[in-house]
Order: structure tokens, then C-alpha cells, then sequence
């Protein structure tokens, strides 16, 4: 499977760029072996589905994400109106992010999509950390596992998940 | 879904939705509530189309023009604003970063002032 001939190879822009600050190279995670999978067992309108997002979200009074080895995480409820909603993060321009949350963070969409009938519903939980964390193993032994463990004590069928 | 096919890919994901939109828009264009419903349908429906472990779908979402691959990371745009050079990405500060400065008040009236190094897996509110 090959990436469409347009699109941005990220992974090369950031060797070019830490070759040219003179930073050892990054170490992208890379997966080897059988992709996990769960098949689908009822059609996407029966699913109770959670969202994850990596874009740095919080809600006002909550502590905002550092930028330095953080690989905390926020619980938002999917009931936060827009307006409560922050972004913060030290590697993507925040611009728009800021402007309208859902470029990010698409709770309005889902919940339109509730509306219409295509997904069966939300889980009450939506979780949000800041990526660009440079710990994979913590990622991987800690963060993964504790929001995996949420959301199936939520009861989701499908999660969404939005890396920026 | 992402805007990274190529990180996307070597993480090897179960079902992937690629966007090809600037990073920090992977869910669609600001203000734009009809288009953001249907990228995310779009990305939804994945989960019933996709069979194959590790397939990544092109949404073929079109950002209308091709100015921003040319500085993909913005780093330009970036540097230009903070008067820095070479890294754009800001400095990797330990302390709480707020969007505004009332959502620090907010957050150190209900949480107190020493909050600077609670950073543990499991910090909720």
C-alpha cells in the first residue's frame, strides 16, 4: 500500500530538519509483524463511539499539558461546549485549532452524526493528551493501556482517534 | 484518521483514514461544520469498509490549494512570529502552557499553584 504521490512524507521532513539542526535522528515508531484487529460486529449506527485526540485539548480549569516529557492525559465529557475547550501544544500551529476546536477535536461532528442516525451514540468520555511525547515505551506501557481500560469500561464499540 | 500517512503506516494502525490537509486539521477546515460531519463520516465509515489489517484509506479530502506543502511544518510562519530560527517548535517548557492566562487562574483556583510536576498517567481534572 502506497501513500497517495501528494502527500508530505512527515517522517521525512523531520529527518531533513533534525539532520539540519544537527539532532540525532527521530525514532518514529515502527511496527513490525501482524496488525492487531478487531472485526466489527454490528454496523457503525449500533456503535457507541469514543474519541481519542492527541491535539493537546483541556478544558478551562483544567491543567494544561507541558511541553516537556508529558504523557498525561484529560478527561473531557463529549457534553463540553466548544467554547470550553483549549489547545495547547508545542509542535503544530495552533491557529485554527483555537478558532474552532473541531479541526482537532470533533465533538460537534460526532454529535451531528448521533443526530442523523449514522452512529449509534457517544461514550461520556472523551480523552485527550499532547503527542510529540518521546516516550514510546510509556506510551506504549502506560498512556495506551489506562485509556484503553477506559474506554472499554465505557462500553465503546469503535474509538476515533485524531493524531495531529 | 491523519494527516501523517507515513508515520500512520509505520505505526501500522488497524484501520487508517488519511486526510490530506496541513497538520492540525485532521478532522477538517475551521468552521466549516458541513465539511467536518462529512470527513468524519468519511473516516467512520472505514471502520465497516476496511477488511484488511493495516489498510489506509486516501479520503480524498482536498485542501483547495498546494502553497502549504512547501513548508509543511509552517516552520516559516512559526519562526516568523517568535522572532526565532532553525527549530520551530516551541521551547519544552515543564511548566503548564495555557491557552490564556484566565484559564491559569482558573486551573490554579481549583487546583492550587503547586501544579507544575504532576504530570503522572492518570491526572484527570
Amino acid at each position: 500500500m502506497n501513500a497517495p504521490p501528494q502527500a508530505v512524507d512527515y517522517i521525512q521532513v523531520t529527518r531533513d530538519t533534525y539532520d539540519a539542526l544537527g539532532y540525532p535522528p527521530y525514532a518514529w515508531v515502527h511496527n513490525e509483524g501482524p496488525v492487531p484487529w478487531a472485526p466489527m460486529t454490528k454496523p457503525l449506527a449500533d456503535c457507541t463511539v469514543g474519541l481519542i485526540a492527541s491535539g493537546g485539548i483541556y478544558r478551562a480549569g483544567q491543567i494544561a499539558f507541558h511541553f516537556k516529557d508529558d504523557h498525561s492525559y484529560r478527561v473531557i465529557g463529549t457534553d463540553t461546549p466548544a467554547e470550553d475547550l483549549r489547545v495547547t501544544h508545542f509542535a503544530y500551529d495552533l491557529t485554527d485549532a483555537r478558532q474552532d476546536v473541531n479541526v482537532v477535536f470533533p465533538l460537534e461532528p460526532l454529535h451531528r452524526l448521533v443526530e442523523q442516525g449514522v452512529v449509534g451514540g457517544l461514550a461520556p468520555e472523551a480523552y485527550t493528551f499532547m503527542g510529540g511525547i518521546y516516550s514510546a515505551r510509556r506510551v506504549r506501557e502506560e498512556l495506551a493501556p489506562t485509556l484503553r481500560d477506559r474506554m472499554v469500561a465505557q462500553g465503546v464499540d469503535v474509538v476515533l482517534l485524531v493524531p495531529v | 484518521m491523519t494527516s501523517a500517512w507515513s508515520i500512520t503506516a509505520s505505526a501500522a494502525v488497524p484501520r487508517g483514514a488519511f486526510v490530506d490537509f496541513p497538520l492540525g486539521h485532521t478532522t477538517g477546515k475551521p468552521h466549516d461544520p458541513d465539511g467536518q460531519r462529512a470527513l468524519v463520516e468519511a473516516g467512520l465509515r472505514c471502520l465497516e469498509t476496511v477488511t484488511t489489517p493495516g489498510t489506509i484509506v486516501d479520503l480524498g479530502a482536498s485542501w483547495g490549494d498546494d502553497a502549504w506543502r512547501a513548508d509543511p511544518m509552517r516552520t516559516k510562519v512559526r519562526n516568523s512570529a517568535s522572532g526565532r530560527t532553525g527549530d520551530s517548535r516551541t521551547e519544552r517548557h515543564d511548566t503548564p502552557q495555557y491557552q490564556t492566562d484566565d484559564d491559569r487562574l482558573l486551573a490554579e483556583e481549583r487546583h492550587g499553584s503547586e501544579i507544575a510536576c504532576r504530570a503522572c498517567v492518570g491526572f484527570d481534572d
